[in-house]
């Protein structure tokens, strides 16, 4: 699914400050009714993410840590069943499971004697039900599961679709009768960083030679086009001799593959 | 040293003699005795004979090339007019160099005539550290020479005494005997600028054009396209009256075309840098009517003098006594595109009859007489190298129709060149998995900061790439910061070694092309005859693009620079300055040139069957030409890494200072013994690999460098070599005519640099005989093999492309504005008879044999053996891998399973397993050479024949294929039986670590995996849009919700419908993608068993049905048991998170518990005393007190139940009676 960035800019824009609920995807939803779910969860979850980076320090500071949990104290002691962290992080603007972990990480250190460590918080956002607070429990599960934007459950579902969409890739290029190597081929011979897959005879597409190709799942806009030139694709260059041009950016087939 | 002259036009001495005399110290039983008898009186001037003769003639040509290009290095007179210069025709442009011959005092204003003798004398009396031009008096060197104030003080003193001295007349012979007191006289009429002709040489302020070079480069003189000149005017009729042939006028027309394309290019222009006419119309300019002058050989002045002169200058060039080859050779073609006399000069300069045999009148009074003099000088130059340029000069036609045959014979018959197919620049370097995997690195984290390093490095040179063009960007400014931050990284000295040779890869990728060392690719330049003569207007397009390329022209002695791509790597050193970087890049280069040297490059027998060899000896070429290349490159740079701390822009400026210094460096041992490896190289007759390279690196020395013993050493086993390499000589064992042209151009051009002394050159013979270098005629080396080419030659030194620019800017009608087109030099080269060559004594008899085989075979014969055996060799590791370890491999792994199945899970130690495991294998690693020997043995002959001619002869193609089964099982076997076991139990250890890694976590789950049908299409819904789905569901049902909210029943029979499809197809499924449903579904059959899921219905969102959630939990409950193949965490169930979900909800509906409970123990989900053991520690969690009485209930109920199942809809209402009677009695 390609966009014209007028398109792209006309969702983002639609974007601002808005809550990472079912809600607000629904909403989307309605908007741009032309655009598959896909791509507006991914471009949504994009913008959110650019949006929770902007802010998150500021969330982060003991001031800020210690107010939201007086205000969480407060809420459940008035009401335990009702949805009060949620609500927290909607009303000042955070995603719900980063809430939900600022304030698990605090009770704990109520609670506990030793600081929990970040695989005992990580375990217990995974199953809720190890939390030793049945409120809080609560509380933090209603933030996983209404959060569309992050969590454990949008971290696997982010992970299952790069998964299924490598698995897609490696079946089209199959079909196409393209020969490649793929990353677990490419790491048994010593690689440090690899991407999907290397094509072991290059193929033309739309004028341009493509030696190897990534599949990110994930909607290309700029940003993570460039994040991931940085991160990945120069490193790939810089040990493949790939292209051919040394003034060439490496090509992505993010857009082909996107959600 | 104008004694000698004198004598030799006077015919007191003959030219043979001369020449004899000036090379030779010792005296030839040829010399006649009067000869003799008149040179032993000058025989301590021999030494000065020749800067005295090369002064002289650039003196006598300063007037008729004052518009002319370049000024060649250490050719005082020669000069170009600079832009910007007033009185330009008279001494402008002569750089700082060419106070190589200038006399030690400046300031002997009276001696204008005389300074022939009086310098003689001087030079003969300063040690040769004082010899040095220009320096002032007790200094050591000159700064920037060419504004030095004595300078121009003496020029103010010669001018004043001048005028009063006509001189004209003076016929009287100069006194030979008195030298010292040879009295001044002004014999030739004054110069437009008031000064006369002179060898004392006026330097030349160092201009704008200059100003990039270093100071005390100004030899290098200004780049020939900011010579200001006006259109030449090459008349449309024939000027010269001899017939011209009919191609001429055809070629006048089409160079008229040219020039109008020219032109018309130059108006389009927004700034010409040059002004530009019409042609036909000259302009006149500052420095006077550039028109050429049409030469006539009938109107030369003192013909027989310079015949004379010419024969003597030419010897001197033939025998080598000139510092410079290709420095003479541009002053000649200098002399013969000369377009015009000074246009003031015109009315005092005529002939000078009383004295047609004196030094004092000037030698060349007109372009005539330049013109004679240079056709004279190349008739007895050329007859071997050739330049095909001159084949179409006119004036050589005037002047001597047989030199032009000559020529364009020599053209004709000139072999084909030969290009080197580069690989393109700017490519990064591959990762090298044998060097750069974790294996080679001590930790994980020298192992990372590693990888980031390259990426570092990498983008650093992107963006020097993108940037290094723009107008202010600073390498410095830029990276700088970036580089040392990078370097501060590389602590541990393997990190070091790591980035060097990645840095030194990278080097030699990007700067070996030619287009990376910036360089003009001479060679591809389209044959201007060719070009010329057709009427193509595209290649007249072609062409004109060429005009307007810039070229790169830093006149025929550049200083050393480092061209493009190399800049970068310069810099980089620079701002990195890390001592530890520097160290080990040192070594790295020293160790690289080593190697690069010592290669073995393959010594073919020039073939009988020409066609063929020449084929073949391209790939020679080629590989020769890789290897130089790489050589020259690595050498300068460890030479700058090297000489890097000793480096300044000054000499050390007093003697004491000086001599401190070289005591103190003549203790530090070089970076590289290259005198050694220079010896080894004249001894093998490799020079041809060795002294390019070895010049490359000297050219980077410091000021103190040549001065040390070592290097002095050195300089002087250079020199004697130089000497040695006439090109006129041919015969058995000599070197290859381009061969010798590479030598000499790289030396002379060595002999330039600014850092080497000038005297180093004019050494006393006695110093020079000392060198003898003992080399072994009759071997065969490098040297005698052509394995220099055209292509090579100007790839190497791209300053010789500066004659021909000259010349192809007279054929252009311009002086030197364009110089894109030109031709190349076609030299004949010259093939060396056989030499037999010995049989190595270390290699037994057969390989004996196999060399003599391929001593009769054509080389490629031999070069198609190694390298199929060089191949199968290499496959057949591969296969032996592929195969036979992998086979035992697969046999480890099932040996540690059995294992494991007999000790239980754990196994025991692994590093004991691995042991017993190899000491069971690794005996079976011999049948890799049996198994080796047989893969080489099918493979070898197969490659052979396919790759060797089809009409080979049988015995012949027999015998290499048996070479070649030879070789290929000689190196596999040689590895495999070095490496098989180490390998093997490389690959066993992996393999063990691999199976009790997989034996880690879910050994169940990972037992007996299974992948999704035959039949399978994959169309199921991938597990993403489940789990969002399935987490939409738990959303809605947690809340908080809109009142109209809710899920219709359809959708949720048929999410779980879809769940079953995807758990059927497993195409998509990953681990975490699966384990995530298994929870979620967990999630909602809680969210069921509470009733707390929202189902849309006709009024409004209600509960579900009791026999619609029983409906649903059937549909989970037989997911769970053949669906999932990750464990369920059905434990969840039973948790008090969701346990507690019932205490909200109202009445409290305990009997889809129960009945999910039994359920699970019925399907063997859960084990009763499980279920018991969570139901335990459930009483333990704080209820309100209802809900903890219902669950004891609950429990007690379920502990009540028999062990054997009931039927499932009894039980239920079982329960739901039970549940009844629980809440009556509550």
């Amino acid at each position: 699914m390609i966009l014209t960035k007028a398109q792209y800019d006309e969702i983002a824009q639609c974007l601002v400050s808005v809550p990472p609920t079912r809600q607000s995807l629904r909403k989307l939803k309605q908007t741009f009714p032309s655009q598959s779910q896909a791509t507006l969860l991914s471009i949504f979850s994009q913008e959110y993410q650019k949006h929770i980076k902007r802010t998150h320090a500021k969330h982060h500071t003991s001031e800020a840590i210690e107010t939201y949990y007086q205000r969480y104290l407060n809420g459940v002691g008035r009401n335990g069943s009702a949805p009060v962290l949620l609500e927290l992080a909607n009303e000042v603007d955070y995603a719900p499971s980063l809430m939900a972990r600022i304030i698990l990480e605090r009770f704990l250190q109520d609670h506990e004697e030793t600081p929990p460590s970040k695989s005992v918080i990580n375990s217990m956002l995974r199953d809720p039900s190890q939390i030793p607070d049945g409120v809080l429990a609560n509380q933090v599960y209603q933030c996983i599961v209404n959060d569309c934007c992050y969590g454990p459950l949008v971290d696997c579902i982010k992970h299952a679709i790069g998964h299924e969409h490598e698995v897609l890739l490696r079946d089209l290029l199959l079909e196409k009768n393209l020969s490649f190597l793929d990353e677990d081929q490419l790491r048994a011979k010593g690689y440090d960083k690899t991407p999907d897959f290397i094509l072991q005879v290059p193929v033309a597409v739309e004028g341009h030679i493509i030696h190897w190709i990534e599949s990110k799942a994930s909607f290309g806009d700029e940003c993570s086009h460039h994040a991931y030139l940085h991160d990945q694709f120069w490193s790939y260059w810089n040990r493949k001799q790939l292209l051919p041009d040394s003034k060439a950016q490496p090509l992505t087939l993010i857009e082909i593959f996107v959600l | 040293m104008a004694a000698v002259l004198e004598s030799l036009l006077r015919e007191e001495v003959s030219v043979a003699a001369a020449v004899r005399w000036i090379a030779r110290s010792a005296q030839s039983s040829e010399d006649d005795p009067g000869e003799a008898a008149a040179l032993r009186s000058l025989r301590p001037l021999r030494k000065e004979f020749v800067p005295f003769l090369l002064n002289f003639l650039r003196e006598q040509s300063s007037r008729v090339l004052p518009q002319g290009p370049p000024t060649p290095a250490k050719a005082p007179g020669s000069s170009a007019a600079l832009p910007g210069r007033p009185g330009g025709p008279s001494r402008g442009g002569r750089g700082a160099r060419s106070q190589l011959f200038p006399p030690a005092e400046p300031s002997s204003a009276a001696a204008a005539e005389a300074p022939p003798a009086r310098r003689g004398g001087r030079r003969r009396g300063p040690g040769p550290g004082r010899e040095r031009g220009g320096r002032g008096p007790g200094g050591l060197e000159e700064g920037v020479g060419g504004e030095s104030p004595p300078w121009a003080a003496g020029r103010r003193r010669r001018s004043s005494g001048s005028p009063g001295s006509p001189g004209r007349a003076r016929s009287d012979p100069p006194n030979l005997s008195n030298l010292e007191e040879f009295p001044p006289v002004g014999s030739l009429p004054p110069g437009p600028a008031g000064t006369k002709p002179s060898r004392r040489i006026n330097p030349t302020p160092v201009s704008e054009e200059r100003s990039l070079s270093k100071p005390k480069t100004c030899f290098t003189s200004p780049p020939i396209s900011c010579v200001p000149s006006s259109q030449p005017s090459v008349p449309d009729t024939s000027p010269w009256g001899h017939g011209l042939p009919p191609g001429c006028r055809s070629l006048q027309e089409e160079r008229e075309m040219l020039r109008k394309e020219r032109s018309k290019h130059l108006q389009q222009s927004p700034t010409p840098a040059c002004p530009t006419s019409e042609s036909g119309s000259p302009l006149p300019s500052r420095t006077g009517n550039l028109t050429a002058e049409a030469a006539d050989p009938a109107r030369v002045s003192s013909r027989q003098r310079l015949e004379l002169i010419a024969l003597i200058y030419s010897s001197c060039i033939a025998e080598n006594l000139v510092p410079n080859l290709f420095l003479e050779l541009f002053f000649i073609l200098q002399l013969l595109t000369a377009r015009r006399m000074v246009a003031a000069k015109d009315s005092d300069l005529e002939p000078t009859p009383g004295a047609p045999d004196s030094l004092e009148s000037p030698l060349f009074q007109s372009v005539h007489d330049c013109v004679f003099f240079a056709v004279q000088v190349l008739e007895h130059q050329f007859d071997k190298g050739t330049l095909k340029l001159l084949a179409e000069n006119e004036r050589l036609l005037c002047f001597s129709p047989a030199l032009q045959g000559r020529l364009k014979a020599a053209y004709e018959g000139s072999v084909a060149k030969v290009s080197l197919a580069m690989p393109p620049s700017a490519q990064a370097v591959s990762f090298q998995p044998e060097t750069d995997n974790r294996a080679n690195f001590s930790s994980d984290r020298a192992f990372h900061t590693f990888k980031k390093q390259r990426d570092v490095f990498f983008e650093v040179l992107r963006e020097w790439e993108d940037r290094h063009e723009e107008p202010g960007w600073d390498f410095e400014k830029g990276l700088g910061s970036r580089i040392r931050a990078m370097m501060g990284q590389l602590s541990a000295a393997c990190s070091h070694s790591h980035f060097v040779r990645l840095f030194q890869k990278q080097l030699l990728q990007m700067c070996q092309s030619p287009g990376g060392t910036g360089g003009t690719v001479l060679g591809e330049a389209p044959d201007v005859l060719n070009m010329l003569g057709a009427d193509k207007l595209g290649r007249l397009r072609r062409l004109q693009e060429r005009l307007v390329a810039p070229q790169s022209s830093g006149g025929p002695c550049p200083p050393p620079t480092f061209p493009g791509c190399q800049g970068f790597f310069r810099d980089f050193i620079l701002s990195a300055s890390s001592f530890q970087f520097n160290q080990h890049l040192m070594d790295s280069l020293s160790l690289k040139i080593r190697e690069l040297n010592s290669l073995a490059l393959p010594q073919p027998e020039p073939s009988d069957e020409d066609g063929e060899s020449d084929v073949d000896w391209q790939g020679e070429r080629r590989q020769f030409a890789v290897v130089l290349l790489s050589l020259r490159l690595l050498a300068k740079f460890l030479g700058f890494v090297a000489f890097l701390p000793y480096r300044g822009p000054e000499p050390p400026p007093t003697r004491e200072l000086q001599d401190s210094i070289l005591a103190l460096r003549s203790q530090v041992p070089p970076a590289l013994d290259v005198r050694a490896l220079l010896q080894q190289g004249l001894r093998a007759r490799r020079a041809v690999l060795t002294v390019p390279w070895l010049v490359e690196f000297l050219s980077l020395a410091d000021h103190i460098v040549p001065l040390l013993d070592y290097y002095r050493s050195i300089f002087v086993v250079l020199l004697h070599l130089h000497r040695s390499l006439v090109l006129s000589k041919e015969s058995e064992g000599e070197m290859c005519f381009l061969n010798k042209l590479l030598l000499l151009a790289v030396l002379g051009w060595l002999f330039q640099i600014p850092t080497v002394p000038e005297d180093l050159f004019f050494l006393e013979e006695g110093q020079l005989d000392a060198f003898e270098v003992d080399t072994v005629p009759s071997e065969h080396g490098l040297d005698g093999m052509p394995v220099v080419d055209q292509h090579l030659l100007y790839t190497c030194c791209p300053y010789i492309g500066e004659l021909r620019k000259l010349l192809a800017s007279w054929v252009s009608g311009s002086s030197g504005r364009s110089g894109g087109f030109v031709r190349k030099i076609t030299p004949t080269t010259t093939t060396t008879g056989l030499g037999a060559q010995p049989p190595h004594t270390t290699q037994g008899l057969q390989a004996q044999l196999a060399q003599a085989f391929f001593h009769n075979q054509p080389p490629s014969l031999r070069r198609t053996v190694e390298f199929v055996a060089e191949r199968i060799g290499s496959n057949c590791v591969k296969h032996i891998k592929a195969t036979l370890v992998a086979d035992l491999v697969h046999q480890a792994e099932s040996l540690l399973r059995e294992q494991l199945v007999m000790q239980g899970q754990d196994g025991g130690d692994p590093a004991q397993l691995l042991e017993i495991l190899c000491s069971q294998l690794c005996p079976h690693g011999a049948q890799a050479l049996t198994r080796g020997r047989e893969f080489c043995q099918k493979k070898s002959p197969g490659a052979v024949r396919a790759l060797l001619p089809e009409e080979t002869p049988a015995a012949v193609l027999s015998s290499a294929e048996n070479i070649a089964v030879g070789l290929a099982t000689e190196k596999a076997c040689a590895w495999l039986s070095a490496n098989i076991t180490a390998l093997i139990r490389r690959e066993v250890k992996a393999a063990v670590s691999r199976t009790l890694r997989a034996q880690g976590p879910e050994p169940a789950a990972r037992g007996e995996r299974r992948g999704c049908s035959r039949a399978c299409e994959h169309h199921a819904p991938l597990p993403s849009h489940l789990i969002s789905e399935i987490k939409d569901v738990l959303s809605l049902a947690v809340g908080p919700r809109d009142p109209e909210e809710g899920i219709s029943l359809d959708h949720l029979e048929q999410l779980l419908g879809q769940l079953g499809q995807t758990l059927q197809c497993r195409q998509f499924l990953c681990p975490p993608a699966e384990q995530h449903l298994a929870k979620c579904s967990v999630d909602l059959a809680s969210l069921l068993v509470a009733d707390q899921i929202p189902v849309l219905g006709p009024p409004a969102p209600r509960g579900l049905e009791r026999g619609q959630a029983r409906r649903l939990l059937h549909l989970l409950l037989s997911l769970w048991k053949d669906g999932f193949q990750v464990p369920v965490p059905l434990q969840l169930l039973l948790s008090p998170r969701n346990v507690g979900l019932l205490a909200d909800t109202r009445p409290r509906e305990w009997d889809l518990l129960l009945f999910l409970l039994r359920e699970l123990v019925e399907k063997g989900l859960m084990g009763r005393p499980e279920i018991e053991a969570c139901l335990g520690s459930l009483r333990d969690a704080q209820w309100p007190k209802d809900f903890s009485e219902e669950l004891a209930t609950l429990f007690n109920l379920f502990l009540a139940e028999p062990p054997m199942p009931e039927p499932q809809l009894r039980a239920c209402e079982l329960v739901q009676t039970n549940r009844g009677t629980v809440l009556a009695q509550s």
